[in-house]
């Protein structure tokens, strides 16, 4: 579904990402881990589209189309979803108008007839329901106001709500209470299928004894330097990334 | 691929929808102002001696006044001795049913979306269309006449209802208020009347259409409403004028008296030509408006959608006489291009327990320059005063301006006065945002706006404030860089 090659890219000059490789099978939920600075949520931002990342050189194909050749709004219609490590704030914008605007945006680009009124209530509830998002936020302005946790549980809701092929969480788990990190995981959970992929940037290993990856990806200055399974994590949790970087020193030096 | 530079400069470079002219017969006045063409005006609108009486006074004053300087823009250029102070479609005789007006100016107001056929008009609206400086034709008139509603142009009023005219005119915008104002006095030419009797609820939404036409013309209109006793009228105002090189003065007055436990709702969406993108041509929008609540309990409500003319400039403003009266002021102020925006409100609390609330969202983009200035006035006698006033600012781009100057003078220790004010701008993290849902620059940023200026747009009568809601995508599109 998604193949990233020697993926490199900039920003403000300055190098991040420095040859990504990466391939991502339907259905497939995979960890990006790594120490802070490491690229992970520029890797985030770059597939998203966001425009003060440069991309320098590498493909990213999406479903056999170039991921970066497609604007950040194309990128979301095809099927791409980022789940923000910040969501931002826009006031006076109901949530409710802001999605229903957005899914209408996404079923016109496929083709589809757009969704209004009761439909779309319908499948709202349904989906507050399955992510158990709480109802009375969906009338609120977008993000407006809203704790942290909030925030994060309104992205899962966004996710829900527009049904997207590969799904991005850019640290999801950032300022979560053991609570709010089980609902999240259980709303990410439900919506795990035989057709959705994921993607899962987190910096702890905690968030992976909900959300249970197939791969996990140790990414360090700008490039993946490990790939193993779920074990991969609890590794690291035990002995940090140290003995990674040694490793890697090691092996560069030879 | 666009991006977001591109799409704002195509949006700040969009054309104006509705400027063009419209070919008629005029009877136009030589250019030029003195006492003979005010004598001349009055003659031609056979009007009774005491109202050219007053129209001399007005221009007595105004030949004593200058220009003000406290504004926060320059001054244009304003040589007044080259305008023409009358400019009317030609009638052959008078007319008494809208089969008799000029098909090409019926065709004019179809084309702005007015349609002055009864059978046709919006439900629940009715029309008073003004093409320069004179009434072309009023809508539903019969109707609100059997509830007793004076609804009509400022000239039939004259010939009409002289007593009532007498009684109230100049009475909330003195003749001397300010220059233009004295200007307006000495040479308005026609404009809009109404009268609500007592304990009436008026039954639809009256309206004015303006429509500037001629070359090298101002408009100089005045609108009086009355609201009598326990009556109620929400009244709106709409306005757009062809693309011209060289700008054009509009110095209306607006009077509203709303007596005891009245309300006058008020609203307007502008969209005089603005000017073209290098800020040449648009309106001079120079216009005087004024609320008085003189009855206890009644109440004043301004809402305004400014969009259009190269300079605005204009408080509407309420004086709270009235114990327990209360006075609004909703602005949306948008500036793009090299727009200017000088508006707000002043509100004088006068009589006890008054209240006042004023929320103002300016909008710049482009080079335009946007300045909220508002007057809160609290007199010795308004016991337990209240207001509140919240004043936004919204920037898009890197090249435009705002600017906030609230004036408050307290002079009652009850009082309780609040001001809030925020700046922002639309932040590429918000347009990203929504871009990462599927949703484009352009529709992103109207959603943003739109989401910004609703408390504003709510207290719009429906279908305004639909038409509003698209204006200003269309005034905005491309704005964001």
């Amino acid at each position: 579904m998604l193949t990233i090659k020697n993926l490199h890219a900039e920003v403000e000059g300055k190098q991040i990402l420095k040859g990504i490789n990466l391939e991502i099978g339907k259905g497939e939920t995979h960890a990006i881990m790594g120490p802070n600075g490491s690229g992970k949520s520029s890797l985030a931002s770059v597939l998203a589209g966001r425009d003060n990342y440069t991309v320098t050189e590498g493909e990213v194909w999406f479903n056999g189309k170039n991921l970066l050749d497609l604007s950040p709004e194309d990128r979301a219609r095809e099927g791409v979803f980022l789940a923000f490590q910040y969501p931002v704030e826009i006031p006076g914008v109901s949530n409710l108008n802001f999605l229903k605007t957005a899914l209408n945006e996404i079923r016109t680009y496929k083709g589809l007839p757009t969704i209004e009124g009761r439909d779309f209530l319908k499948l709202t509830k349904e989906k507050q329901q399955l992510v158990d998002f709480n109802a009375n936020l969906m009338n609120r302005s977008l993000n407006e106001g809203f704790s942290g946790g909030e925030k994060k549980r309104n992205e899962i809701f966004q996710l829900a709500m527009l049904d997207p092929q590969l799904a991005i969480l850019d640290e999801t788990d950032s300022g979560l209470d053991i609570d709010a990190l089980r609902i999240v995981s259980n709303g990410v959970n439900k919506l795990r299928d035989a057709e959705k992929s994921f993607v899962v940037i987190t910096h702890y290993q905690r968030l992976l004894e909900y959300i249970v990856p197939d791969f996990v990806h140790v990414l360090y200055n700008g490039r993946i330097i490990k790939t193993g399974t779920k074990e991969l994590a609890l590794e690291l949790e035990e002995r940090g990334y140290d003995w990674l970087k040694e490793e890697l020193h090691l092996k560069e030096s030879v | 691929m666009m991006n977001s530079n591109e799409i704002i400069d195509d949006i700040a470079n969009k054309e104006y929808e509705f400027g063009f002219t419209t070919d008629i017969e005029m009877d136009i006045a030589p250019p030029g102002l003195n006492e003979d063409i005010i004598r001349f005006i009055s003659a031609k609108k056979n009007e009774p001696e005491w109202l050219l009486e007053w129209r001399l006074k007005g221009f007595a004053a105004f030949r004593k006044m200058q220009f003000p300087s406290w504004q926060h823009f320059e001054m244009p250029e304003l040589d007044l001795q080259a305008l023409s102070y009358y400019a009317a479609p030609k009638k052959k005789k008078q007319l008494n049913s809208l089969d008799e007006v000029d098909p090409e100016l019926l065709a004019t107001f179809e084309k702005l979306g007015i349609p002055l056929n009864e059978q046709k008009a919006l439900t629940g609206v009715a029309v008073d269309a003004v093409f320069d400086s004179v009434s072309v034709a009023t809508t539903f008139k019969g109707k609100l006449k059997e509830m007793g509603v004076i609804f009509c142009s400022f000239g039939e009023a004259v010939q009409e209802y002289p007593d009532l005219v007498k009684k109230y005119l100049g009475t909330v915008v003195p003749h001397s208020d300010n220059i233009f104002a004295a200007l307006n006095s000495a040479v308005f030419s026609d404009g809009s009347f109404t009268y609500i009797p007592k304990g009436v609820r008026c039954p639809m939404e009256l309206s004015t259409y303006f429509r500037i036409n001629a070359q090298n013309t101002g408009q100089f209109e005045r609108t009086l409403i009355i609201a009598d006793e326990g009556s109620y009228v929400s009244y709106l105002e709409g306005c757009t004028a062809p693309m011209r090189d060289e700008n054009q003065l509009h110095a209306a007055v607006v009077e509203l008296v709303a007596l005891d436990h009245a309300e006058i709702k008020y609203s307007t969406v502008q969209n005089w030509y603005p000017g073209d993108k290098d800020g040449k041509g648009g309106i001079y929008n120079f216009v005087t408006k004024r609320g008085i609540c003189k009855g206890n309990a009644s109440k004043i409500s301004w809402t305004q959608v400014e969009t259009g003319s190269a300079i605005t400039w204009k408080y509407p403003s309420v004086i709270l006489q009235g114990d327990y009266s209360e006075g609004e002021f909703y602005s949306v102020a948008v500036v793009r291009n090299k727009q200017i925006a000088d508006t707000g409100t002043k509100i004088h609390h006068i009589g006890k327990g008054t209240k006042s609330r004023i929320i103002s969202k300016g909008i710049s983009a482009g080079r335009g320059d946007n300045s909220y200035r508002g007057l809160v006035a609290v007199g010795p006698r308004a016991d337990n005063a209240r207001n509140f006033t919240q004043c936004d600012s919204l920037l898009i781009g890197n090249d435009c301006g705002s600017h906030t100057f609230p004036y408050i003078e307290s002079r009652n220790k009850t009082a309780m006065i609040e001001h809030e004010a925020t700046t922002s701008k639309i932040g590429e993290d918000q347009i990203f945002y929504l871009n990462a849902r599927g949703i484009d620059t352009e529709k992103a940023v109207a959603l943003i706006v739109n989401g910004y200026v609703k408390e504003v747009l709510n207290q719009l009568p429906m279908e305004f404030a639909v038409e509003a809601q698209k204006l200003l995508s269309i005034t905005l599109e491309g704005s964001v860089g």
